[in-house]
Protein backbone atom coordinates (compact mmCIF):
# COMPACT_ATOMS: atom_id res chain seq x y z
CA UNK A 1 0.00 0.00 0.00
CA UNK A 2 2.91 2.53 0.79
CA UNK A 3 4.43 1.35 -2.74
CA UNK A 4 1.26 2.25 -4.44
CA UNK A 5 0.88 5.42 -3.05
CA UNK A 6 4.80 6.91 -3.38
CA UNK A 7 4.82 5.24 -7.43
CA UNK A 8 1.61 7.46 -7.44
CA UNK A 9 2.88 10.53 -5.77
CA UNK A 10 6.44 9.75 -8.05
CA UNK A 11 4.53 9.69 -11.48
CA UNK A 12 2.62 12.64 -10.40
CA UNK A 13 5.80 14.99 -9.47
CA UNK A 14 7.68 13.60 -12.41
CA UNK A 15 4.56 14.77 -14.72
CA UNK A 16 4.19 17.89 -12.97
CA UNK A 17 7.45 18.56 -13.12
CA UNK A 18 7.99 17.75 -17.18
CA UNK A 19 4.71 20.07 -17.94
CA UNK A 20 5.93 22.86 -15.69
CA UNK A 21 9.15 22.92 -17.50
CA UNK A 22 7.04 22.99 -21.07
CA UNK A 23 4.07 25.60 -20.24
CA UNK A 24 4.69 28.74 -22.38
CA UNK A 25 2.73 30.80 -19.89
CA UNK A 26 4.72 31.60 -16.85
CA UNK A 27 1.89 31.65 -14.32
CA UNK A 28 0.82 27.50 -15.42
CA UNK A 29 4.58 26.75 -14.99
CA UNK A 30 3.88 28.67 -11.36
CA UNK A 31 0.91 26.02 -10.95
CA UNK A 32 2.71 23.11 -11.83
CA UNK A 33 5.39 23.74 -9.87
CA UNK A 34 3.18 24.09 -7.00
CA UNK A 35 1.48 20.61 -8.08
CA UNK A 36 4.90 18.77 -7.84
CA UNK A 37 5.80 20.33 -4.45
CA UNK A 38 2.48 18.99 -2.82
CA UNK A 39 3.46 15.65 -4.76
CA UNK A 40 6.88 15.93 -2.78
CA UNK A 41 4.95 16.69 0.67
CA UNK A 42 2.65 13.50 0.21
CA UNK A 43 6.05 11.41 -0.30
CA UNK A 44 8.03 13.35 2.75
CA UNK A 45 4.62 11.62 5.26
CA UNK A 46 5.77 8.62 3.63
CA UNK A 47 9.73 8.95 4.68
CA UNK A 48 8.51 9.66 8.34
CA UNK A 49 9.05 13.87 7.82
CA UNK A 50 5.81 15.20 9.13
CA UNK A 51 6.91 18.03 9.82
CA UNK A 52 8.91 18.62 6.60
CA UNK A 53 6.01 18.01 4.73
CA UNK A 54 4.21 20.87 7.05
CA UNK A 55 6.87 22.80 5.85
CA UNK A 56 6.89 22.50 2.36
CA UNK A 57 3.26 23.03 1.93
CA UNK A 58 3.31 26.70 4.07
CA UNK A 59 6.70 27.82 2.95
CA UNK A 60 7.39 26.35 -0.48
CA UNK A 61 3.67 26.28 -1.96
CA UNK A 62 2.09 28.93 0.37
CA UNK A 63 4.86 30.99 0.73
CA UNK A 64 7.20 31.10 -2.26
CA UNK A 65 4.95 30.20 -4.44
CA UNK A 66 2.75 33.12 -3.72
CA UNK A 67 5.56 35.47 -4.21
CA UNK A 68 6.38 34.31 -7.88
CA UNK A 69 2.61 34.34 -8.67
CA UNK A 70 2.47 37.93 -7.29
CA UNK A 71 6.03 39.10 -9.27
CA UNK A 72 4.40 37.22 -12.51
CA UNK A 73 1.38 39.20 -12.59
CA UNK A 74 2.92 42.54 -11.05
CA UNK A 75 5.05 42.56 -14.53
CA UNK A 76 1.83 41.97 -16.05
CA UNK A 77 3.92 39.93 -18.75
CA UNK A 78 2.28 39.45 -22.36
CA UNK A 79 3.49 36.42 -23.92
CA UNK A 80 2.56 35.86 -26.98
CA UNK A 81 5.33 34.06 -28.60
CA UNK A 82 6.63 30.94 -26.42
CA UNK A 83 10.09 31.71 -24.70
CA UNK A 84 11.41 27.41 -24.74
CA UNK A 85 14.69 27.66 -26.48
CA UNK A 86 14.88 25.88 -30.06
CA UNK A 87 17.39 23.80 -31.93
CA UNK A 88 20.87 23.28 -29.83
CA UNK A 89 20.20 24.76 -26.46
CA UNK A 90 17.46 21.88 -26.20
CA UNK A 91 19.67 19.08 -27.29
CA UNK A 92 22.68 20.73 -25.07
CA UNK A 93 19.52 20.94 -22.19
CA UNK A 94 18.63 17.02 -22.16
CA UNK A 95 22.43 15.70 -22.55
CA UNK A 96 22.99 17.97 -19.52
CA UNK A 97 19.85 16.93 -17.61
CA UNK A 98 20.47 13.24 -18.54
CA UNK A 99 24.24 13.62 -17.93
CA UNK A 100 23.27 14.70 -14.43
CA UNK A 101 20.70 12.17 -13.90
CA UNK A 102 23.49 9.17 -15.09
CA UNK A 103 25.58 10.51 -12.71
CA UNK A 104 23.13 10.88 -9.42
CA UNK A 105 21.90 7.18 -10.39
CA UNK A 106 25.61 5.65 -10.72
CA UNK A 107 25.90 6.68 -7.40
CA UNK A 108 23.15 3.96 -6.17
CA UNK A 109 25.40 1.25 -5.67
CA UNK A 110 27.57 2.71 -3.35
CA UNK A 111 26.38 2.50 0.04
CA UNK A 112 25.80 5.97 2.57
CA UNK A 113 27.77 3.92 4.87
CA UNK A 114 30.53 3.80 3.19
CA UNK A 115 30.27 6.80 1.09
CA UNK A 116 30.57 9.22 4.46
CA UNK A 117 33.49 6.62 5.29
CA UNK A 118 35.07 8.27 1.93
CA UNK A 119 34.54 11.50 1.73
CA UNK A 120 34.63 12.15 5.85
CA UNK A 121 37.26 9.47 7.41
CA UNK A 122 37.71 11.42 10.84
CA UNK A 123 34.38 11.17 11.69
CA UNK A 124 33.55 8.85 14.63
CA UNK A 125 29.80 6.72 14.14
CA UNK A 126 28.52 8.57 17.19
CA UNK A 127 28.90 11.52 16.30
CA UNK A 128 26.63 14.57 16.05
CA UNK A 129 27.15 14.01 12.11
CA UNK A 130 25.59 11.16 12.45
CA UNK A 131 22.55 11.80 15.44
CA UNK A 132 20.48 8.30 14.90
CA UNK A 133 22.49 5.66 13.23
CA UNK A 134 20.38 3.05 11.49
CA UNK A 135 17.04 3.33 11.02
CA UNK A 136 16.17 4.06 14.87
CA UNK A 137 13.93 6.61 13.81
CA UNK A 138 10.44 5.69 13.88
CA UNK A 139 11.12 4.83 17.49
CA UNK A 140 12.67 8.02 18.06
CA UNK A 141 9.61 9.89 16.43
CA UNK A 142 7.20 7.10 18.56
CA UNK A 143 9.57 8.33 22.00
CA UNK A 144 8.94 12.11 21.65
CA UNK A 145 6.58 13.36 19.11
CA UNK A 146 7.51 14.17 15.68
CA UNK A 147 8.20 18.09 16.13
CA UNK A 148 10.24 17.60 19.41
CA UNK A 149 12.31 14.35 17.51
CA UNK A 150 13.47 17.02 14.50
CA UNK A 151 13.41 19.92 17.21
CA UNK A 152 16.49 18.11 19.07
CA UNK A 153 19.35 17.82 16.83
CA UNK A 154 17.64 21.53 15.47
CA UNK A 155 18.33 23.39 19.08
CA UNK A 156 21.39 21.25 20.02
CA UNK A 157 23.89 20.26 17.65
CA UNK A 158 22.46 22.81 14.99
CA UNK A 159 21.88 25.88 17.07
CA UNK A 160 24.43 28.05 16.07
CA UNK A 161 23.42 27.65 12.51
CA UNK A 162 20.22 27.77 13.37
CA UNK A 163 20.73 31.22 14.81
CA UNK A 164 22.49 32.59 11.88
CA UNK A 165 19.57 31.71 9.44
CA UNK A 166 17.82 34.77 11.36
CA UNK A 167 20.78 37.07 10.54
CA UNK A 168 20.35 35.43 6.59
CA UNK A 169 16.53 35.72 6.15
CA UNK A 170 16.88 39.94 7.63
CA UNK A 171 19.44 40.94 5.29
CA UNK A 172 17.34 38.91 2.84
CA UNK A 173 14.55 40.94 3.54
CA UNK A 174 16.01 44.12 3.75
CA UNK A 175 17.67 43.61 0.01
CA UNK A 176 14.51 42.70 -1.39
CA UNK A 177 13.05 46.05 -0.19
CA UNK A 178 16.54 47.97 -1.36
CA UNK A 179 16.73 46.39 -4.73
CA UNK A 180 12.79 46.54 -5.31
CA UNK A 181 12.18 50.10 -4.94
CA UNK A 182 12.08 52.38 -7.03
CA UNK A 183 13.65 55.29 -4.93
CA UNK A 184 15.34 55.17 -1.58
CA UNK B 1 12.35 0.84 2.69
CA UNK B 2 11.56 3.71 -0.02
CA UNK B 3 14.90 4.90 -0.55
CA UNK B 4 16.37 3.76 -3.41
CA UNK B 5 13.12 4.77 -5.50
CA UNK B 6 13.45 8.37 -3.17
CA UNK B 7 16.87 8.36 -4.62
CA UNK B 8 15.94 7.98 -7.90
CA UNK B 9 12.95 9.92 -8.02
CA UNK B 10 14.90 12.90 -7.07
CA UNK B 11 17.81 12.40 -9.41
CA UNK B 12 14.78 12.58 -12.28
CA UNK B 13 13.54 15.39 -10.50
CA UNK B 14 16.48 17.65 -10.70
CA UNK B 15 17.49 16.24 -14.20
CA UNK B 16 14.35 18.22 -14.89
CA UNK B 17 15.28 21.09 -12.77
CA UNK B 18 18.38 21.09 -14.88
CA UNK B 19 16.82 20.62 -18.46
CA UNK B 20 14.30 23.50 -17.87
CA UNK B 21 17.25 25.95 -16.12
CA UNK B 22 18.93 25.75 -19.71
CA UNK B 23 15.86 25.59 -22.01
CA UNK B 24 14.10 28.21 -20.95
CA UNK B 25 14.80 31.87 -21.94
CA UNK B 26 12.02 33.70 -18.75
CA UNK B 27 13.99 34.58 -16.25
CA UNK B 28 11.49 33.66 -13.61
CA UNK B 29 10.48 30.34 -14.97
CA UNK B 30 14.51 30.27 -14.59
CA UNK B 31 13.75 30.93 -11.37
CA UNK B 32 11.34 27.94 -10.86
CA UNK B 33 13.62 25.53 -12.25
CA UNK B 34 16.35 26.37 -9.56
CA UNK B 35 13.64 25.81 -6.80
CA UNK B 36 12.98 22.53 -8.56
CA UNK B 37 16.38 21.18 -7.96
CA UNK B 38 16.54 22.47 -4.69
CA UNK B 39 13.24 20.81 -4.41
CA UNK B 40 14.87 17.66 -5.76
CA UNK B 41 17.61 17.81 -3.42
CA UNK B 42 15.36 18.19 -0.27
CA UNK B 43 13.39 14.80 -1.55
CA UNK B 44 17.13 13.08 -1.24
CA UNK B 45 18.04 14.37 2.24
CA UNK B 46 14.43 13.27 3.27
CA UNK B 47 15.52 9.69 1.98
CA UNK B 48 18.40 9.58 3.54
CA UNK B 49 17.20 11.41 7.09
CA UNK B 50 14.69 8.28 6.87
CA UNK B 51 17.62 6.15 6.99
CA UNK B 52 19.99 7.87 9.11
CA UNK B 53 18.86 9.69 11.53
CA UNK B 54 17.39 13.18 11.57
CA UNK B 55 19.90 15.60 10.96
CA UNK B 56 18.63 15.24 7.21
CA UNK B 57 15.41 16.75 7.99
CA UNK B 58 17.51 19.89 10.14
CA UNK B 59 19.16 20.37 6.65
CA UNK B 60 16.04 20.33 4.46
CA UNK B 61 15.21 23.18 6.90
CA UNK B 62 18.42 25.16 5.93
CA UNK B 63 17.40 24.54 2.17
CA UNK B 64 14.36 25.64 2.57
CA UNK B 65 15.22 29.29 4.77
CA UNK B 66 18.36 30.03 2.12
CA UNK B 67 15.58 29.28 -0.93
CA UNK B 68 13.40 31.70 0.64
CA UNK B 69 15.59 34.14 1.19
CA UNK B 70 17.24 33.44 -2.83
CA UNK B 71 13.55 33.65 -3.98
CA UNK B 72 12.84 37.14 -2.27
CA UNK B 73 16.36 38.92 -3.67
CA UNK B 74 16.23 37.21 -6.97
CA UNK B 75 12.62 37.88 -7.48
CA UNK B 76 13.44 41.61 -6.62
CA UNK B 77 16.74 41.82 -8.78
CA UNK B 78 14.72 40.49 -11.66
CA UNK B 79 11.74 43.48 -10.70
CA UNK B 80 14.81 46.18 -11.05
CA UNK B 81 16.08 44.53 -14.44
CA UNK B 82 12.22 44.50 -15.29
CA UNK B 83 12.20 48.71 -14.94
CA UNK B 84 15.39 49.12 -17.14
CA UNK B 85 14.71 46.50 -20.43
CA UNK B 86 10.73 46.45 -19.75
CA UNK B 87 11.30 42.61 -20.22
CA UNK B 88 12.03 39.63 -18.31
CA UNK B 89 13.59 37.88 -21.48
CA UNK B 90 17.07 36.43 -20.97
CA UNK B 91 18.34 37.19 -24.00
CA UNK B 92 17.93 41.19 -23.93
CA UNK B 93 20.63 40.79 -20.18
CA UNK B 94 23.10 41.03 -22.58
CA UNK B 95 25.37 44.10 -21.13
CA UNK B 96 28.31 41.90 -20.16
CA UNK B 97 28.47 40.44 -23.13
CA UNK B 98 31.19 42.83 -24.88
Amino acid sequence: MTEFVFYTLAIFAVVSAILCITQKSPVASALWLVSTMFALAGIYVLLNAQFIAAMQVLVYAGAVMVLFLFVIMLLNLSQEQSDIRRGLPVVVGVLVGAGFVSALLSLSGTSVAGLAARLAPGVPAGSPLDVLPGGQLQTAAAASNVVGAVAEPMFRTYLVPFEITSVLLLAAAVGAVVLAKRKL
Amino acid sequence: MLLGPSLVLSAILFGIGVIGAIVRRNAIVLFMCIELMLNAVNLSFVALANAHGFGGQVMVFFVMTVAAAEAAVGLAIILAIFRHTRSVDLKTMNLLQG
